[in-house]
């Protein structure tokens, strides 16, 4: 085994280890999603419809149809907590342990946003799991073939979290990051409604939607489920991969420390 | 195995924290004293290139720190003045993590590492999580851990502050007994003065100016002082006030 390989598991192995570590954290990432699938949408179930609309092939539940934009948001929280880690990393100073590395920063950085896509794509497949058993008929083969677009998304929104960390100064910032960052993005995608609903309520907060590229993950995830591709949300989110991992690789800024 | 400093500069926006700093550490143990805020820290981050350096040059064994960093940390074993052992992991897997970044598998880890943990009075806390660990422990696994990768140039910043006497006498002796068994270049930085004996070649540093170095003996005749106390007391304090 070469020594990036050796690096590469150590690293997985470590933020896996950490994962399970803080209980909360496991907790809590299933519980919030599990909230929003049993409470909210059981509550709006009966007020909202959803016509049949690819890639639904007949009318389905309202909880049906919020599970693909769960899957995403647990994403956006886990990609959001690596970049809180990333934060904790430098104000506890371990991050001085990663830089002391003769490996480079760039590979270093990848293994740790492969080890976050990894913790979210494990995180979305309990929560699919535990879905089943609320009346949400997700296909077992439909997990698997979403397992790509899974982690495409969970690569791109860990990449996201990596470039704010470089914002993010103190822990205590972390706040700013929920309000300013994972709220706009969930509720301004089609995660919670379908993006023709949001364009008959409101033109403008169609086109907010349309150009935020956490609707392009949800529907990308939507599709995978039900074993179909979307291709345009598909090139759309490589294309913010490719992008967004450069730039976080290129902005990292370890002599904050 | 030198590390030699030429001309550095380091400014931290508009406070100056090291100035025109100049030396050559020769294998050994080196000991590098000053107040807090003299500048130790900032050093140390320029030597392990945490920093980028804004004036000046840092070569260890004739290798230029800026060129080819990675080369140098091949080499290079740091305990920094703040912990940085992950506190949810156990000993042994923070031990094979950093292994592993610099791509020594867990097995030899864990040989090499035997007998430093026995020595360091470690060896049966292996498996426990850093989190319950006293500092003294603690500040043991870092010293256990920067040896892993075999280094030649050892740097501690301030290893021993905080910690009661045994595990300061202990910390010591080991390193002190690692610089003559191995040859190996270590810079110790410390504001404790009980730390230096009379044969270390001493580096003092103050409001980010080298202001003494050579031998500690050296020193004090040059200075015409009787202990080391006295010698950086009338190094660092205003003359009036001695």
């Amino acid at each position: 085994m070469s020594i990036y390989m050796t690096c590469f598991w150590a690293i997985l192995k470590r933020e896996i280890l950490r994962f399970f570590h803080q209980r909360s954290r496991l907790f809590s990432a299933l519980v919030r999603p599990l909230l929003w699938l049993v409470v909210f949408a059981a509550g709006f179930r009966s007020s909202l419809g959803i016509s049949i609309m690819p890639p639904y092939e007949s009318y389905i539940l309202y909880q049906e149809y919020i599970v693909p934009g769960l899957c995403a948001m647990i994403i956006l929280f886990n990609s959001m907590q690596t970049s809180l880690s990333m934060v904790y990393d430098r104000e506890m100073g371990s991050m001085k342990v990663l830089l002391m590395s003769p490996i480079s920063r760039s590979f270093l950085l990848f293994c740790k946003l492969i080890a976050a896509a990894c913790l979210s794509l494990l995180q979305v497949v309990i929560f699919l799991l535990l879905a089943n058993l609320v009346d949400v008929d997700i296909p077992w083969w439909g997990v698997i073939y979403a397992i790509p677009s899974i982690f495409l998304s969970a690569f791109f929104l860990g990449a996201l979290g990596l470039m704010l960390s470089n914002f993010i100064k103190q822990l205590e910032n972390f706040a700013g990051v929920m309000n300013f960052v994972i709220f706009p993005m969930f509720f301004l995608s089609s995660a919670l409604y379908p993006l023709w609903k949001i364009q008959e309520s409101s033109l403008w907060l169609y086109w907010i939607c349309q150009y935020n590229p956490f609707t392009y993950c949800v529907e990308m995830i939507r599709f995978a489920l039900y074993g179909q591709t979307n291709m345009s949300a598909s090139i759309i989110i490589i294309s913010c991969v490719i992008v967004s991992g450069s730039l976080a690789v290129a902005s990292f800024k370890p002599r904050k420390i | 195995m030198s590390i030699v400093i030429n001309n550095i500069d380091f400014m931290y926006r508009n406070k100056r924290a090291l100035a025109d700093l100049s030396c050559t550490l020769a294998p050994g143990f080196n000991v590098l004293l000053g107040p807090n805020g003299a500048g130790k820290s900032t050093l140390l981050n320029l030597l392990t290139a945490q920093r980028p350096l804004q004036r000046g040059n840092i070569h260890f064994d004739g290798v230029d720190i800026e060129k080819t960093p990675r080369q140098i940390m091949q080499q290079l074993g740091v305990v920094f003045q703040q912990t940085t052992l992950d506190l949810d992991l156990s000993v042994f897997q923070n031990l094979t993590y950093f292994g592993a970044l610099h791509g020594i598998k867990a097995r030899v880890v864990l040989e090499r590492i035997t007998p430093v943990l026995t020595q360091l009075g470690l060896i049966e806390r292996l498996h426990d999580t850093v989190r319950d660990l006293n500092e003294g422990h603690r500040r043991r696994v870092e010293i256990a851990r920067c040896m892993i990768h075999q280094p030649r140039y050892l740097l501690l910043d301030e290893a021993t502050v905080g910690l009661d006497v045994d595990s300061r006498k202990l910390i010591i002796e080991h390193i002190r007994l690692l610089a003559q068994q191995q040859a190996m270049t270590i810079l110790w930085t410390t504001h404790l003065l009980d730390e230096v004996q009379e044969d270390d070649p001493l580096y003092i540093l103050n409001h980010g100016q080298l202001i003494a170095q050579g031998k500690c003996k050296t020193l004090l005749s040059e200075h015409q002082q009787n202990s080391v106390f006295d010698l950086y007391r009338w190094l660092t304090q205003p003359q009036g006030l001695v």
